[in-house]
C-alpha cells in the first residue's frame, strides 16, 4: 500500500512536499502502524505518538483531509491514496509535528480545574450518581487537539477564541456539583470572541475521536449565561 | 561549557502521577520546582491506569487498612517491606480524600460515595471473603487522576519543561547530585538544570519487551540514569504481566472486567482458573493468573487457530453494565479485537505490564544504597517514586489497585521530604565540568557517522530477545541464552549509527538515547533473574518450582559494573502492627 506523507524540516528543508512510502498492510493494521513503518525505513521522520490505544492524545494528524488520531484509525477505511498531514491551522516544526502552545494556552486559560470554596470534608465531598452522570462525555477528553485544529473558528482567532477543547472542560467544571466557581468562570468567558466566536459549525463534533460534543457543552454554556443573565 | 543554566529548589523528572503530586506539594510550599517531561503531561503513561486506585474507605463492603496490609504482604509473596507497605495502606485514605478534593470524577454510589470494586487479590478479614477496595472513575481512573493532577498545577502555577528528555544526573565537585542534563526536543539544544533536590519520577519500562501493555515512552529512563549513577536497581527480576491483554497486541483488558463478574474460559468453554485457585478462581493475584493462562496454552487447551490465547467472557453482564463501568473497555475490544464483548468474548492473552522492582527507596522516597558492611545510606539530594521506584511495598507480585496507589502515596510523601530537605540545605550546588562533560558524551556519542546497524534494528533483536528468555516462565537454560544474547547485543550496540543527524524535533535521536536506557535495564532483569535460584510471585523458575525463604526472602541489587549482583534483608517488621511471617500462598 502508498502512503503519502507530509514531510518539513527546517534544518534542511526550504518548502514542505509530500514523501510517497510503500508500506506492507496487515489485518488490524492502524494509521500508527503504517506511520511506524514509514519511520522504521526514514528514521528522518518525525511525528508524535506514545499510548498506541487512544488514550494519550499524542499522535493526532490530518488523513485525506479529516483529522484523526492514528493509533485508533484502521488503515483499511482509509481510500487511497493515503495522505497524512499536519493538524491544519498550527505551525509546523517538523514533519507532522505541530507546535500545540496556543491549544494549551487556551485550555489553560479556563481555569480547568475544581475550585472549593467551602472547608473540605474530612471525607469525600458526596455526589449523587446522576450528579456525576453529568460529567460523561466531559471529562473523558484526551486534549488532542484534533476538534479545536478542525474548528474555523479556531484558525482565524486562536489567541482570542478559547477553542472547543477548552470550553469542553470549561463546561465539565460549570457543570460538576462539586465546583464552587460558577460566576467567575461565566464572567472570564464574556466578550465576543473566548466562547461567542463558536458559530456552531460542529467540525469538533465530527471529529473527536472519543465521540464527545463540544459544541453541545457551548450551547450549555451559552444557555447557562442566559439563565445568570450575565 | 557553554551551555545554558537554569536554578530551582527541586527538579521533578517525568509528569506521570508521582512527579505531578509530588510538584504539587512543592508548589504548594512556595519553593521553585521545575518538572521535566519527555511528553506533554497528560501523555504520561498515568493515563493509560483503568481499573482504579486502592483504599479501605469500605463505601461497599467493610474494610480496613490492616487487612489491605496483609493483602498487599501476601500479594508481594512476603518480598515487600512491611514498614513501607503499612504506610502506603494507612495513607491510602487521606490520599484518595485528597484526590477526590481536587477534582476527580471518581463514580459514585447512591449514597454519594466513591464507587469501589472487587479487584484481586482482596479480601475481608486478613484472607476472608472478597473485598471491594478499588476506587474507580469507571474505567479510566488513571485518565481521571493524571488530567486532575496536571489541572491542579495548573493552578499551583508549576514550572514545566515539556518535550524536554532528560540525559544524565549531574554531580558536583563533592560528588553530590545536583540537578540533570536536559535535551530540549524541539530545539535539540541541552540545557543544565541545576537543583537543591532532584526526584526521578519517569515511570516503567514495559518496551523491553516486544508484547506490553506499556506506551512507547516507558523506556526506563529514569532507572538507567540511577545505574550510570552507579546506583543499584532493586528486584528487577520481578516483572508482571497482566494476565488479560488483547492477545497479539498488548492492549490492556483491565482487572475490573473480572471485578465486575468477568470470567476467563479455554477453548472447551471450561472457567477454568477454578482449577488453579478454587477459592478466589479468576479474582486470584495476577501472577497465579498469568500462569494459569501459559499452562492452558502449553497444554493444547488455548482458543483460536493456533490455540495461542484465551477468551475473557463479559456478556452475561449484560450492556448495562458493560456501558456503565466499563466503556473504555468495550471501545478497546471493538477498535482492537473486533470484538463486542456485550456480544461476544474477547481473546486475550498475558502482556508485559508493571515492574515491581525499581531504584532502592526508604520510605519517604529517598534513593538508599548499601553503604558496605550491611548498612544502608541514603543518596544526598536524590528521590525516586513512582513505577520507577522500589519503596518497596509490591515484593515479588503487585496487586491491581496499588500502582495508582504507590505513585499517588510516594510522589506525595517525596515532595513533602524534599520541602524539608530543602530548608536543611538551601544553598546550590554547581555541576562539575567533569560531570557534565560525561553527560554531554552521552549525546555526543550519537553524532558519530558513517555505517551501522540502526536503532530499529537492534530493538526490534532487543525486545525479541527479553520475550523470550525473560517472560512468564524462566529456566535456568532459557535464562543464559538470554543473557549470552544480550551480551551480544550489547556489544553491537556501540557500532548502532543514526542517519538523521539533524537537530529539530529529532525522534531517532531521542530513541537512540531511550534504546540505551532500555538495554541497560533489560540486562538488569536478565541478570537478576538468572541468579534468583526460586520462584516467588511474578518470578517463575520451573527448575525451581518452590519459594525458598531460607536462601531467597531477601531484595536482589543489581549494579551495572560488571553486572555485579548483591542482596539486602526484607523488612519483615512494620511500623506499628504484628509482623504477617512467610506462609504459603494460596488464593
Amino acid at each position: 500500500m502508498k502512503i503519502s506523507v507530509y514531510r518539513y524540516n527546517p534544518d534542511t528543508d526550504t518548502k514542505p512536499r509530500m514523501q510517497d512510502y510503500e508500506v506492507k498492510t496487515f489485518q488490524g493494521m492502524m494509521l500508527r502502524d503504517a506511520l511506524l513503518e514509514v519511520k522504521k525505513q526514514d528514521e528522518t521522520f518525525s511525528f508524535r505518538h506514545s499510548c498506541g490505544e487512544g488514550v494519550c492524545g499524542s499522535d493526532g494528524v490530518n488523513v485525506n483531509g479529516r483529522n484523526v488520531l492514528a493509533c485508533i484509525t484502521p488503515i483499511g477505511e482509509l481510500k487511497e491514496p493515503i495522505q497524512v498531514r499536519p493538524f491544519p491551522g498550527r505551525p509546523v516544526i517538523r514533519d507532522l509535528v505541530v507546535d500545540m502552545t496556543q491549544f494549551y494556552e487556551q485550555y489553560r486559560a479556563v481555569q480547568p480545574y475544581l475550585v472549593r470554596k467551602d472547608p473540605l470534608p474530612e471525607q469525600e465531598i458526596l455526589q449523587s450518581p446522576e450528579e456525576r452522570d453529568k460529567l460523561d462525555g466531559l471529562y473523558e477528553c484526551i486534549l488532542c487537539g484534533c476538534c479545536s485544529t478542525a474548528c474555523p473558528s479556531f484558525w482565524w482567532n486562536p489567541e482570542k477564541f478559547h477553542g472547543p477543547a477548552a470550553l469542553l472542560q470549561s463546561w465539565r467544571f460549570l457543570a460538576d456539583s462539586r465546583d464552587q466557581a460558577t460566576e467567575e468562570r461565566l464572567d472570564a468567558l464574556d466578550g465576543p470572541y473566548k466562547l461567542f466566536r463558536c458559530h456552531s459549525i460542529m467540525n469538533c463534533v465530527e471529529v473527536c475521536p472519543k465521540g464527545l460534543n463540544p459544541t453541545r457543552a457551548i450551547g450549555k454554556i451559552k444557555d447557562l449565561m442566559l439563565d445568570k443573565g450575565v | 561549557m557553554g551551555i545554558p543554566t537554569r536554578h530551582f529548589d527541586a527538579l521533578i523528572i517525568g509528569a506521570g502521577g508521582a512527579g505531578l503530586n509530588a510538584a504539587l506539594q512543592l508548589a504548594g510550599a512556595d519553593l521553585r520546582v521545575a518538572v521535566v517531561s519527555k511528553v506533554f503531561p497528560t501523555r504520561s503513561h498515568t493515563v493509560a491506569a483503568q481499573g482504579g486506585v486502592n483504599a479501605a474507605l469500605a463505601n461497599v463492603l467493610p474494610d480496613s487498612w490492616h487487612w489491605h496490609m496483609f493483602d498487599t504482604v501476601k500479594g508481594s509473596d512476603y518480598l515487600g517491606d512491611q514498614d513501607a507497605i503499612e504506610f502506603m495502606c494507612r495513607e491510602a485514605i487521606p490520599t484518595v480524600y485528597e484526590l477526590e478534593h481536587a477534582g476527580v470524577p471518581f463514580s459514585r454510589l447512591d449514597d454519594g460515595k466513591i464507587y469501589q470494586r472487587a479487584f484481586g487479590g482482596q479480601s475481608q478479614n486478613f484472607g476472608g471473603d472478597q473485598a471491594a477496595r478499588t476506587c474507580a472513575a469507571a474505567d479510566r481512573t488513571g485518565h481521571a487522576i493524571l488530567h486532575t493532577l496536571y489541572q491542579q498545577n495548573i493552578r499551583a502555577r508549576t514550572h514545566f519543561f515539556d518535550e524536554f528528555f532528560a540525559i544524565d544526573l549531574v554531580r558536583d565537585a563533592e560528588g553530590v547530585i545536583c540537578g540533570a542534563l536536559v535535551l530540549e526536543i524541539e530545539t535539540g539544544e541541552p540545557l543544565l538544570i541545576e537543583s537543591k533536590a532532584t526526584l526521578l519520577a519517569t515511570g516503567g519500562w514495559g518496551q523491553v519487551f516486544r508484547t506490553t501493555s506499556n506506551a512507547h515512552i516507558n523506556t526506563g529512563d529514569g532507572a538507567a540514569m540511577a545505574l550510570r549513577a552507579g546506583i543499584p536497581l532493586m528486584d528487577m527480576e520481578f516483572f508482571q504481566f497482566h494476565p488479560t491483554g488483547i492477545a497479539g497486541k498488548g492492549m490492556l483488558i483491565t482487572e475490573g472486567t473480572r471485578g465486575e463478574g468477568g470470567y476467563l474460559i479455554n477453548k472447551d468453554g471450561e472457567r477454568f482458573m477454578e482449577r488453579y485457585a478454587p477459592r478466589a478462581k479468576d479474582l486470584a493475584s495476577r501472577d497465579v493468573v498469568s500462569r494459569a493462562i501459559v499452562t492452558e496454552v502449553k497444554e493444547g487447551r488455548g482458543c483460536g487457530e493456533n490455540g495461542d490465547y484465551v477468551m475473557l467472557k463479559l456478556d452475561h453482564l449484560g450492556e448495562a453494565v458493560i456501558s456503565k463501568r466499563l466503556p473504555g473497555i468495550r471501545e478497546s475490544s471493538q477498535i482492537f479485537a473486533g470484538v463486542d464483548p456485550v456480544i461476544e468474548p474477547i481473546p486475550v492473552f498475558p502482556t508485559a505490564h508493571y515492574a515491581m522492582g525499581g531504584i532502592p527507596t526508604d520510605r519517604f522516597g529517598r534513593v538508599a544504597m548499601p553503604a558496605g558492611h550491611g548498612s544502608e545510606e541514603v543518596v544526598v539530594g536524590l528521590y525516586a517514586a513512582g513505577e520507577c521506584a522500589c519503596a518497596s511495598v509490591h515484593g515479588a507480585n503487585r496487586l491491581g489497585g496499588n500502582s495508582l496507589l504507590d505513585i499517588l502515596v510516594f510522589g506525595r510523601l517525596a515532595g513533602k521530604d524534599i520541602i524539608e530537605y530543602v530548608r536543611e540545605n538551601p544553598y546550590q550546588r554547581a555541576a562539575d565540568s567533569a560531570s557534565l562533560e560525561q553527560a554531554m558524551g552521552r549525546l555526543g556519542r550519537w553524532e558519530q557517522r558513517g555505517d551501522g546497524p540502526t536503532v530499529a534494528q537492534l530493538r526490534a533483536d532487543f525486545r525479541k530477545c527479553m520475550e523470550d528468555h525473560a517472560g512468564v516462565f524462566r529456566t535456568e537454560e532459557i535464562m543464559t541464552e538470554g543473557y549470552n544474547k544480550l551480551c551480544e547485543l550489547r556489544e553491537r550496540l556501540p557500532e548502532v549509527r543514526l542517519t538523521d543527524q539533524s537537530k529539530v524535533f529529532n525522534t531517532a535521536r531521542i530513541e537512540a538515547l531511550e534504546l540505551e536506557n532500555m538495554m541497560d535495564v533489560g540486562m538488569s532483569i536478565a541478570v537478576s533473574a538468572l541468579h534468583r535460584q526460586e520462584s516467588r510471585g511474578a518470578h517463575s523458575r520451573p527448575d525451581y518450582p518452590a519459594r525458598d525463604d531460607q536462601s531467597w526472602l531477601k531484595h536482589s541489587l543489581y549494579y551495572r559494573e560488571g553486572d555485579r549482583m548483591d542482596y539486602k534483608p526484607v523488612r519483615t517488621k512494620p511500623l506499628t502492627v504484628e509482623s504477617f511471617p512467610p506462609k504459603e500462598r494460596v488464593y
